[in-house]
């Protein structure tokens, strides 16, 4: 990603495009560093090079993913392989 | 030997394990010729002490070698040769024991953790029951491993193009800290082993290391040097990335148990959320780019997933059956505490 002052122009309020993308049943993939603004107000940022923020809101480590949508997604099969048996 | 003064000696060679370690052994002492490797035919056992040892002796040579062995010795066309035969013993093994798979199941197969009445993972049961004495063993065999982390991966990087490139040079600059020498992840666990009280000077646990640790290690270095295993090594990290996030939850959870500090805990912490995207970025742009590019090496990467799995599980097998006998898991002598 290229941020900071512009060569030619010498204008520092360069934007580039920040890729973002969705894993199906997994967390929103957003290209770090990223600052989340929390419901409360206070911000967590995080400065990998891609961030993966929860989108199941179960992570023990949210806005952050720690997996926890895997257990989630099994469970939901389980039960909706339950109502095709019955 | 005189020490070139701001230069690691490399750790000491470790005691022979029969006679193939002997033989590479003794060839490393004297820059000699590795005789009496006759052993290195079908008599060995390839998953055995001695075996397993040679090997990674060789292997060594690629990475930080060993205090007063040549360093032109990692290209002893005699020493390379023995390598072949044993890893060709080892593939073989491999190949013998991982069943066929196809590679999108495989790969799904990674995101299932054991199921009630399933015999537990190692990081479960360290979760549980582990004692302080228990994480200091698991964490002195690991580090054969974690003081050299993401090193073995690093060298399919020429092999890759395009997406496959881009995205294995963002996880490992990850695992190399960023730019930070003090959060390059091997950093991140000499800080542990020290909060655990443990030695973290590179190849200090290696006498202790059973042959299930050094199989562990030496499938990473088997992928990575060869151009040919390029697609089983993004399989095998594919392995790691994925499984690594929920056991590094269980072993945090187990560490802050034991009331280790914060450094021991931090590494795993870090893990957890460091490898939720590493997954993601090596399934779908490491696996999926690669395969984008080489779609015959589908079978190679399902290889490479059932075989990380298959040595991950003789290792967490041995490990658990020594602590449940009331024993340690390691070679020789307890850690002192």
């Amino acid at each position: 990603m290229h941020s900071g002052r512009d060569a030619i122009t010498g204008s520092d309020r360069v934007r580039t495009t920040r890729r973002v993308w969705a894993e199906e049943d997994g967390p929103l993939l957003v290209e770090g560093p990223v600052e989340f603004r929390l419901a409360d107000g206070t911000s967590v940022v995080s400065d990998r090079f891609v961030v993966a923020v929860c989108t199941c809101r179960r992570s023990a480590a949210y806005p952050w993913c720690d997996t926890t949508h895997r257990h989630l997604q099994r469970r939901q099969d389980a039960d909706s392989g339950r109502t095709e048996g019955s | 030997m005189p020490q070139i003064p701001g230069r690691q000696p490399g750790p000491p060679l470790p005691t022979p394990r029969g006679p193939l370690s002997r033989a590479v052994l003794h060839a490393l002492r004297t820059s000699g010729m590795p005789g009496g490797t006759e052993a290195a035919g079908e008599a060995t056992d390839p998953w055995g002490e001695d075996l397993q040892l040679a090997l990674y002796m060789l292997y060594e040579l690629h990475y930080r070698g060993f205090e007063a062995v040549d360093e032109e010795l990692e290209w002893s066309p005699e020493l390379l040769t023995l390598r072949r035969a044993l890893e060709h013993r080892y593939l073989a093994a491999l190949r013998a024991s991982v069943p066929a798979a196809d590679m999108t199941q495989a790969l799904d197969g990674l995101l299932d953790e054991p199921a009630r009445g399933e015999p537990p993972s190692l990081s479960d049961h360290l979760a549980r029951h582990g004692t302080l004495a228990d994480l200091r063993e698991y964490a002195a065999m690991r580090s054969l491993y974690h003081l050299k982390e993401a090193d073995p991966h690093a060298w399919v990087i020429p092999r890759l193009t395009g997406t496959a490139k881009a995205a294995m040079v963002a996880v490992e600059f990850d695992e190399f800290g960023a730019g930070r020498a003090e959060d390059i992840h091997a950093r991140l666990f000499a800080d542990l082993m020290e909060d655990l009280g443990l030695d973290s000077t590179y190849g200090r646990y290696l006498e202790q290391a059973p042959a299930t640790m050094l199989a562990s290690v030496n499938l990473m270095s088997l992928f990575g040097l060869h151009r040919s295993l390029r697609g089983a090594l993004a399989g095998h990290f594919a392995h790691v990335e994925t499984t690594s996030s929920p056991a590094s939850r269980r072993l945090a959870a187990a560490l802050r148990r034991v009331g280790a500090g914060a450094a021991a805990v931090r590494f795993y912490a870090e893990h957890v959320e460091a490898d939720a995207v590493h997954e993601q970025v090596v399934r779908h742009q490491v696996v999926g780019g690669l395969l984008e590019e080489e779609p015959e090496l589908a079978a190679d990467v399902a290889f490479g997933i059932g075989a990380t799995a298959l040595v991950e599980d003789r290792f967490a097998e041995r490990t658990l059956s020594h602590w449940q006998e009331g024993g340690s898991a390691l070679r020789g002598p307890v850690l002192p505490v």
